[in-house]
């Protein structure tokens, strides 16, 4: 059960900023240790940039989740391009840009749950989470 | 007879006879198959006659759990649970209490009449019973509490983080090392490097039986991140068949090893510019005070 | 805009990462490190991150491309004060700065650079074992 949800644009190195703040409070309210903090922190920071790079920008959905499992989700949307392959793009050493490519594969192994949807053309959708153990 | 004559006697036999109960008592256990000295018998065998004939005489004889037994149970609790910590079996502590029966038996044989004999063998008998149950009882939870805390401590013991010299610390891993535990291992040697400033910290997995591919990938993780924060590893005691499982499994163990701890320890201080030689027979210090005899 | 300060420390150039990094910032703080390496004759660089919650790749990338720059001017460049949980997340994105040297504190960084020649030895030392 997500309780309210902040929504922040990805425009600017800035707003890439502003997001892992925005998460990291999240992530210390809801008590996710020290470790597990950094990691999701490091994974949204990685994405909020893909966002903004390969995607030409578009925002981040910051959530808790309570319940059964308690948590923060995290959801990037853009309108960019698309990625064509996806398992390609997970691929470590993989980049569209002049990054060192770590950015999705990294990410992935950062969270508990790692979900991508991708249509060419339309955009993308990354939606990540770590929970509470 | 009356009731009150009854306790009498059950006092009478407490009170004139302690001494011939406890030869007796201690004469019918089997000491030479327990770990208990004569003496040990003795004094413990006197200080439970002593409260028992305490308890009788203040006119209760029949329920354990009265006040009358305060002292009764004090000592029975402190014998049980001097036992279970020891190492007695359960056999072994119950027994001791409950060869009181011989004992008593024999004096009411002897000094009873036979038409209140029985009547007194019957509250005897019950009185030891209880006198067994309660120990039996202290003896188990005690045991169990022993277990709870063992297990804490083996919990707290799995990932100790030692300091070896100044600037360095060792990690002596036992046991099989699951992603969890590992992961609890690794935020503890990383912690430790910050508090201790140390710059080389040596992983020994002496005690590990076997290293599969997770478990590798694991331990090369936390050297890299001990190299991240400006402290380099050293990993001692890889087995034979676990280095051979190592290159089968065709994981790039791209790290220093050394074959014991002692030889990571010696890398380790001459690394960190420190070197270990032997004194002179003369000017060796001694670890003792010479005996008298070699003095003169 | 504003820039991190430099520090020179001897013929180390010290800087001291306190603030959320923003892309212009790493952009000006690699500049202005070239030009100072050049202009103090710099033998190392001290990058003290003890302050910084997390490391990205793009921190990381930051970080390997100012350790390039710098060889490339003969100068050292040390990273010092990694926290672990960071170290941790690092090694986890796969990460590993290589190329990069490292130091648990300012201090010890100092006698990482000012002492190439000890630590030479002590290379040689664990080679010879």
């Amino acid at each position: 059960m997500p309780t309210t949800t902040d929504t922040l644009p990805i425009t600017s190195g800035d707003d890439v900023v502003r997001v892992r703040q925005k998460v990291r409070v999240r992530a210390t309210e809801i008590g996710l240790s020290l470790v597990d903090q950094t990691k999701l922190i490091t994974a949204a920071s990685e994405l909020a940039r893909n966002t903004l790079d390969y995607g030409k920008g578009g925002h981040a959905d910051i959530e808790t989740v309570l319940g059964d499992r308690r948590g923060v989700r995290v959801i990037f949307r853009d309108r960019g391009p698309g990625i064509p392959d996806i398992p390609q793009a997970l691929t470590d050493g993989f980049t569209s840009g002049n990054g060192l490519g770590h950015g999705l594969g990294g990410a992935r192994r950062l969270v508990d749950d790692f979900d991508i949807q991708s249509i060419v053309g339309a955009g993308t959708t990354v939606t990540i989470a770590r929970w509470k153990r | 007879m009356a009731d009150s004559d009854k306790d009498q006697a059950l006092v009478r036999l407490f009170t004139q006879r302690e001494s011939e109960i406890l030869a007796e008592w201690v004469s019918t256990l089997n000491l030479g198959e327990t770990k208990m000295t004569l003496q040990e018998a003795e004094s413990q065998g006197r200080a439970v006659l002593h409260a028992l004939g305490k308890a009788v005489a203040h006119g209760n004889h029949g329920d354990m759990r009265s006040a009358e037994y305060a002292d009764v149970r004090d000592v029975l609790h402190a014998f049980s649970r001097n036992r279970a910590l020891q190492g007695f079996s359960p056999t072994e502590t119950a027994t001791f209490i409950l060869s009181l029966k011989r004992g008593l038996l024999g004096q009411i044989r002897k000094a009873a009449q036979s038409e209140d004999a029985f009547d007194l063998l019957w509250r005897v008998n019950q009185l030891i019973d209880q006198l067994g149950l309660f120990t039996v009882e202290t003896y188990q939870k005690t045991r169990e509490e022993l277990i709870a805390r063992q297990s804490k401590e083996i919990e707290e013991l799995s990932t100790p983080v030692v300091k070896l010299w100044d600037g360095i610390v060792a990690l002596p891993l036992i046991g099989t090392l699951d992603s969890g535990r590992t992961q609890v291992v690794m935020q503890n040697l990383l912690e430790t490097i910050v508090q201790t400033e140390a710059e080389i910290a040596i992983i020994d997995i002496t005690g590990v039986p076997m290293v599969d591919t997770l478990t590798a990938q694991h331990l090369l993780k936390t050297v890299s991140a001990a190299r991240l924060m400006g402290a380099d590893c050293i990993i001692s005691g890889i087995r034979p068949q676990i280095a051979q499982t190592i290159v089968q499994l065709g994981v790039e163990l791209n790290v220093v090893s050394k074959a014991t701890l002692a030889d990571a320890l010696a890398l380790a201080l001459k690394r960190t510019g420190r070197v270990v030689s032997k004194l002179k027979a003369k000017s060796l210090p001694a670890l003792q005070e010479p005996a008298a005899e070699a003095r003169g | 805009m504003d820039s991190i300060p430099i520090l020179k420390i001897g013929s180390a150039l010290l800087v001291t990462i306190q603030v959320d990094m923003h892309d212009q910032l790493a952009t000006r703080l690699q500049d202005d490190l070239t030009e100072k390496i050049v202009q103090h004759r710099a033998r190392g660089v001290l990058i003290d991150i003890s302050a910084l919650e997390i490391v990205d790749s793009f921190i990381g990338r930051m970080l390997a491309n100012i350790a390039n720059v710098s060889r490339l001017l003969d100068a050292d460049t040390v990273v010092v004060g990694m926290r672990p949980e960071v170290a941790i997340t690092l090694v986890e994105l796969g990460l590993g700065l290589p190329g990069v040297k490292t130091a648990l504190n300012a201090e010890r960084g100092l006698a990482l650079i000012g002492g190439v020649s000890a630590a030479g030895e002590a290379a040689d030392d664990a080679d010879d074992d």
